[in-house]
């Protein structure tokens, strides 16, 4: 794996808010086209290091090149190559999808096609619909439109899946997946661990600011079991979720 | 699910130089538009309220003051005295009322006085007219005595030649000041302080709160972008509205345009001068509120005292000598005055370079406070 090009690297990098040291020395690389989750309870501080990434945050020390540009002295030339959503960001009131579309076009100075990029996230039918009259699952699908519109290289994705039920959130593992496989990386943030298992390439353990762990899910799980650790109880061939999805059926429910 | 992600073109994103700031200025103008008309509260302040106070002074101010006068029952009617009140035009003379419900709308002030004409029994004078003036009602019936006194001074000297002096007054045909006249220029302010203020601490307060401003950042639009994109489309709002009023003031209430268009365009211009000092108020509520429901007590910090102290309703002259210096330091009064003396009198932008110039002060020194109060997360 380690011969594979690195799209962010992050050294060393540091975050102070007044005395609360938030992220304490983290260093890691994100490879092109690959899924990189970055795990960790709340207040790990993923999150301050993803938006230290897209530029929206200032670092205290450290460095970080995206797609060998420095975010302290490119960060207008990133803003251009990345997509980004937010944990629970809102959009501009009163307007409907296309016309939101419409206008991040305008911000990214790209001309799109609203209803080819509704079309990507399968919201066809919601372009006349606000944002705020969207489902949970709808909503998320929107803001990943949204990242997609300047065809980014790397789309950052914080907590896309958090509130959503079994089958919207399998839905957007689907969409996730796509995204990565035409060729675009992706680094999201979440709390759950089978999706970090299913989704993602590689992932990195964040724990009080600190990388604890990095590698592939499969990898750190053969490793957790070298080091002679055993699950209390027997594991079945499936588990609960199986099961509802099994009774309910994968079709999304809007 | 079908996606077409694959077909991404590589080349439709412009490098780091190709980026159009004009662009996104114009996107976000257009957004924000959009967002305005369909807001409701944009529409009820810059629209609905000042349109529904041209109505209401455009129907009451059409024909100046009328005094209403009823006539006692049982009151001889064929003397020269009512007939001569009947032929002044001032005057609505109510004759069939009953002495109990004449009694009752005295008091009220709804009857301005109660009036009766009896014949003199022994000679000359040939009648008295007694005349019952209401405290409820009294700057009417002062003018209702002058009228009397008038249609007296009249009647007491035909076939007389005057001993002194007759007094021969002509009246020169001047403009009609109309009510709508005060009251549109007035109502046109209103509006323009409350899309400023009220539209803009809202929209950025909520932009700010919902983390939309936060997106934008994620994206490579300026933070002068954000703003100017903001207000072109605000002003360009207030300006509409700002046009629709004068319109329908002009053609269904008489409302004098002196010079026609070039008034209209000089109005405009006050207007957008004006939109843009209120807008100053609006960012710095923006700033200063800490939940969407503190914005509007803020806001009516701001424009209630300018709405009824800057001359809106009634010519700041009209108010006490102490209250009048506080009247003259608010934005609103200049804008008021500007805008009068432009549509009415038919000044030019030169000769109301004094208000223009102190809304400019304003300008300047709510932006300076803006700046340092302003929030951008």
């Amino acid at each position: 794996m380690t011969d594979r090009k690195a799209i962010i690297s992050v050294s060393n990098l540091v975050k102070h808010y007044d005395d609360f040291k938030a992220v304490q020395g983290l260093s890691f690389d994100v490879y092109e086209n690959e899924i990189f989750g970055l795990l960790g309870p709340n207040g790990a501080g993923k999150t301050t290091t993803l938006e230290i990434i897209e530029t929206l945050r200032s670092k205290t020390s450290g460095e970080v090149t995206v797609d060998g540009l420095n975010i302290d002295t490119n960060a207008s030339a990133i803003k251009q190559i990345i997509g980004v959503q937010l944990q629970a960001a809102g959009y501009y009131p009163n307007l409907n999808l296309v016309e939101l579309l419409e206008l991040f076009a305008g911000l990214y100075g790209v001309d799109i096609s609203p209803m080819e990029m509704l079309a990507k996230v399968n919201l066809q039918d919601k372009a006349k619909a606000k944002y705020k009259e969207l489902s949970g699952g709808q909503k998320q699908r929107f803001s990943i439109a949204t990242t997609l519109i300047n065809s980014p290289k790397i789309i950052f994705l914080d907590e896309p899946t958090t509130g959503l039920d079994p089958q919207a959130r399998r839905n957007l593992w689907d969409l996730i997946s796509e995204i990565r496989n035409s060729g675009t990386t992706v680094v999201l943030t979440t709390h759950y661990m089978d999706e970090a298992e299913q989704l993602c390439d590689r992932v990195a353990f964040v724990e009080a600011g600190k990388i604890i762990a990095l590698d592939t899910p499969d990898q750190l799980i053969d490793n957790l079991i070298a080091s002679g650790f055993e699950r209390k109880k027997e594991v079945k061939a499936a588990n609960l979720e199986d099961v509802f999805i099994n009774l309910t059926g994968k079709e999304w429910r809007e | 699910m079908k996606t077409n992600i694959e077909d991404k073109k590589p080349n439709s994103h412009s490098g780091a130089g190709g980026y159009n700031h004009t662009k996104a200025t114009l996107a976000l103008a257009k957004a924000s538009f959009r967002s305005i008309t369909r807001s409701p509260s944009a529409v009820i302040f810059t629209l609905a309220f000042p349109l529904i106070f041209i109505v209401v002074f455009g129907f009451i101010g059409g024909g100046g003051i009328k005094l209403d006068v009823a006539v006692a029952p049982g009151s001889d009617l064929n003397n020269p005295v009512i007939v001569a009140l009947e032929k002044t035009s001032v005057i609505r003379l109510t004759k069939n009322d009953t002495q109990e419900n004449i009694d009752k709308n005295l008091e009220k002030g709804a009857y301005d006085a109660l009036i009766s004409v009896e014949k003199n029994p022994n000679g000359l004078p040939a009648y008295f007219t007694n005349v019952k003036y209401t405290s409820a009602s009294l700057t009417n019936g002062n003018v209702l005595r002058s009228v009397l006194n008038d249609i007296a001074q009249q009647l007491n000297t035909v076939n007389q030649k005057p001993a002194v002096t007759e007094i021969r007054a002509t009246t020169i045909t001047g403009r009609l000041h109309r009510t709508i006249d005060f009251i549109l220029p007035g109502q046109l302010g209103f509006s323009l302080l409350s899309t400023g203020v009220f539209g803009t601490a809202f929209i950025f307060f909520a932009l700010r709160q919902n983390l939309v401003i936060k997106r934008f950042f994620a994206t490579p639009v300026r933070r002068s972008s954000i703003v100017l994109g903001e207000a072109i489309a605000r002003i360009g709002f207030a300006l509409l509205g700002a046009l629709f009023i004068i319109l329908i003031g002009h053609f269904c209430f008489q409302f004098t345009l002196i010079n026609g268009a070039l008034t209209v365009f000089n109005m405009l211009v006050l207007a957008t001068i004006g939109v843009i000092v209120f807008m100053g108020f609006g960012f710095v509520v923006s700033g200063l509120a800490k939940s969407e429901s503190t914005i509007p007590p803020i806001s009516n910090i701001i424009t209630l005292p300018q709405f009824l102290l800057s001359g809106t309703f009634f010519s700041i002259n009209a108010f006490p000598a102490w209250l009048q210096p506080i009247s003259r330091a608010l934005p609103l009064t200049y804008l008021n005055d500007a805008m009068r003396k432009v549509a009415f009198e038919g000044a030019n932008l030169w000769d109301v370079r004094q208000q223009i110039l102190i809304m400019l002060l304003w300008g300047i020194g709510i932006y300076a406070v803006a700046v340092k109060t302003f929030k951008w997360e």
